[in-house]
């Protein structure tokens, strides 16, 4: 190689502000939040280390741990497939030239807006309550009132609710790669004969299948790490039938000032998620199709 | 498949997009309607409208309960808000602009790091970079919003805008160079005009997130004077008693409305700007 690219230093002037919060605020609280992780740390106070004992305790002298997993597991196993199922299915019927696509997919993205807030979390709370608008709505069809939010069978299918209703932004993606696909590959689809069922399988999947990656892997990683509705709604509750794990990791570390407990359990978060990406990734090597036209 | 667009077909289509909009939306008409009820009238009826408009709500959600009104909160959520996104937005373009322009040591390196970082759960640097601010006294300020802004550490928009600048063509910065500019000139001068979608992407997502942002306000504001609505409206929800659902909604309707305004005012360039970059939520 005689040739050498020709270096221009001042690239790094441009990405110097990234350089420095990568560094200052990404990668050394990256590495304190490990080292933490191993020790008694109290706020107030030096952290004092321990070894392993956070992770033995987590792991063996912990129900709300086991709990709080559990509930968190259920919670992106709902949610995050029914967001993207939706999302890819709307997105197709809105792709078959429909009148008035811009009125519906913005009717469609507005709660993805919006979906995060404090008032959203409130509004639920009034929608779903006992004597509130939807026990309201199902009494008129003779249905018997629901606890949506006390009743432990109930509540997290509710909170996941305010997750499914932001399915916007996923199909706002689908909808740009759905344009994506040549028009040719779906004629000569029909010209051979296939139905409907055979070209959604056999065409439209897997044109869409890295879109779908994307949604999926992003969608998981948020879900893990949710919080807001969860908090505001039911604050865990009942029973801890809602305490995503989010919930717990501010409970540790910012209500029993357990800062060093509460880091331990960020790390088994991140390897859970982790271990489910990077799960993902591996399989999708046999149903991600990167052909051209993406 | 042609059989696909018959008037049966279609008219389900549309009947099933129709019924859709309507159970998307209701949620949001509801929170309108109730706004504008007296409370007796709120749980009472499933009807949206209300049966006697009254404006009583707002006034009183308004001036508040305590000694800070929601006015201080709304106030408060711009001091936070705007700088966040402004710095955002020019650091997103700078980096963006290093990262698609430049050839140096470790770009790739670099560039793969970002992207990984993309994919870094915000949870796990919560608490350190919660000690790291502390450490500095910037608990109760909007420093650990504005700052990290200005640092570039939203790696999905300097993805958003390096994705951008690769798009635009090279024989702009050429032509710029022939005609003596330096880099920077370049940027302002001949690209960032071209920019604009990106740019107005970059803005509206970032508003709608630090604007939503609860988890990060909760941690680190923590005197009522400071309060952005999003802890404003869940102290008013804890203290006040049960029948102010009218004054609740209508401060919730106040506080999602400029979120909704600005995705109305820079929708063209916002779909845009999803549609070829992606997007987190």
């Amino acid at each position: 190689m005689l040739t050498r690219k020709r270096y221009n230093y001042t690239g790094y002037l441009y990405i110097l502000p990234w350089i420095i919060g990568f560094l200052l605020l990404q990668l050394v609280p990256l590495i304190n939040s490990f080292w933490y992780s191993f020790t008694n740390f109290q706020l107030l106070g030096d952290p004092k280390f321990l070894g392993l004992e956070n992770y033995k305790k987590i792991f063996t002298a912990d129900p709300t741990f086991l709990q709080s997993l559990k509930v968190t597991s259920y919670y992106v196993l709902i949610a995050v497939p029914l967001k993207i199922s939706f999302a890819l299915v709307i997105a197709i019927i809105l792709n078959q030239n429909i009148k008035g696509i811009n009125l519906f997919r913005t009717l469609y993205y507005i709660p993805s807006i919006l979906g995060g807030s404090v008032a959203i979390s409130v509004l639920w709370k009034y929608l779903f309550m006992n004597q509130g608008v939807v026990n309201n709505l199902i009494g008129q069809f003779g249905f018997k009132a629901v606890d949506w939010l006390g009743d432990p069978r109930f509540a997290l299918g509710t909170i996941s609710l305010v997750t499914v209703w932001q399915f916007g932004s996923s199909m706002l993606l689908f909808l740009a790669g759905l344009k994506q696909i040549p028009v040719s590959q779906y004629e000569a689809a029909r010209i051979d004969g296939a139905g409907r069922m055979r070209i959604f399988w056999q065409i439209t999947i897997p044109e869409l299948s890295p879109i779908i990656l994307f949604n999926l892997i992003m969608q998981m990683i948020n879900a893990f790490q949710d919080f807001t509705s969860a908090f505001v709604i039911t604050q865990g509750g009942p029973l801890k039938s809602t305490y995503l794990y989010g919930l717990m990791l501010y409970d540790q570390g910012f209500k029993f000032f357990k800062m060093g407990y509460s880091s331990a359990l960020s790390w088994i978060l991140f390897a859970i998620i982790l271990f489910f990406t990077s799960l993902t990734f591996r399989s999708s090597e046999s149903w991600v199709h990167y052909g051209d036209s993406l | 498949m042609i059989k696909r667009k018959t008037p049966v077909t279609k008219f389900l289509s549309y009947f099933f997009l129709i019924v859709l909009a309507y159970i998307m939306t209701y949620p949001l008409l509801w929170m309108i309607g109730a706004a504008f009820k007296s409370n007796e009238e709120i749980f009472g009826t499933i009807g949206l409208l209300p049966k006697n408009p009254m404006f009583g709500a707002f006034a009183a959600g308004w001036k508040g309960t305590g000694q800070y009104g929601f006015s201080t909160f709304l106030y408060n959520t711009f001091l936070m808000v705007i700088p966040t996104v402004v710095f955002t937005a020019v650091s997103a373009t700078l980096i963006g602009y290093g990262f698609a322009r430049f050839e140096f040591p470790f770009k790739k390196t670099l560039f793969t790091i970002m992207l990984s970082t993309m994919m870094l759960p915000a949870t796990v640097i919560l608490i350190p970079r919660y000690i790291f601010f502390r450490n500095l006294g910037w608990l109760d300020s909007y420093l650990p919003f504005i700052v990290p802004a200005m640092l570039g550490c939203f790696p999905f928009f300097n993805f958003m805008m390096v994705q951008f600048f690769r798009g635009l063509p090279l024989e702009l910065d050429e032509s710029g160079k022939l005609d003596g500019c330096n880099s920077f000139i370049i940027l302002k001068d001949l690209l960032l005009p071209l920019c604009k979608s990106a740019i107005f992407s970059v803005i509206v997502f970032q508003f709608v997130w630090t604007w939503n942002d609860f988890l990060n306000v909760l941690i680190y504001i923590s005197s009522v004077a400071k309060y952005p609505v999003a802890l404003g409206l869940r102290m008013t929800m804890d203290i006040s008693t049960e029948f102010n659902w009218n004054q609740i909604m209508a401060m919730s309707l106040i506080s999602i409305a400029p979120p909704i305004v600005l995705f109305f005012a820079a929708q063209k360039y916002f779909v845009e700007g999803i549609a070829t970059t992606g997007m987190k939520n």
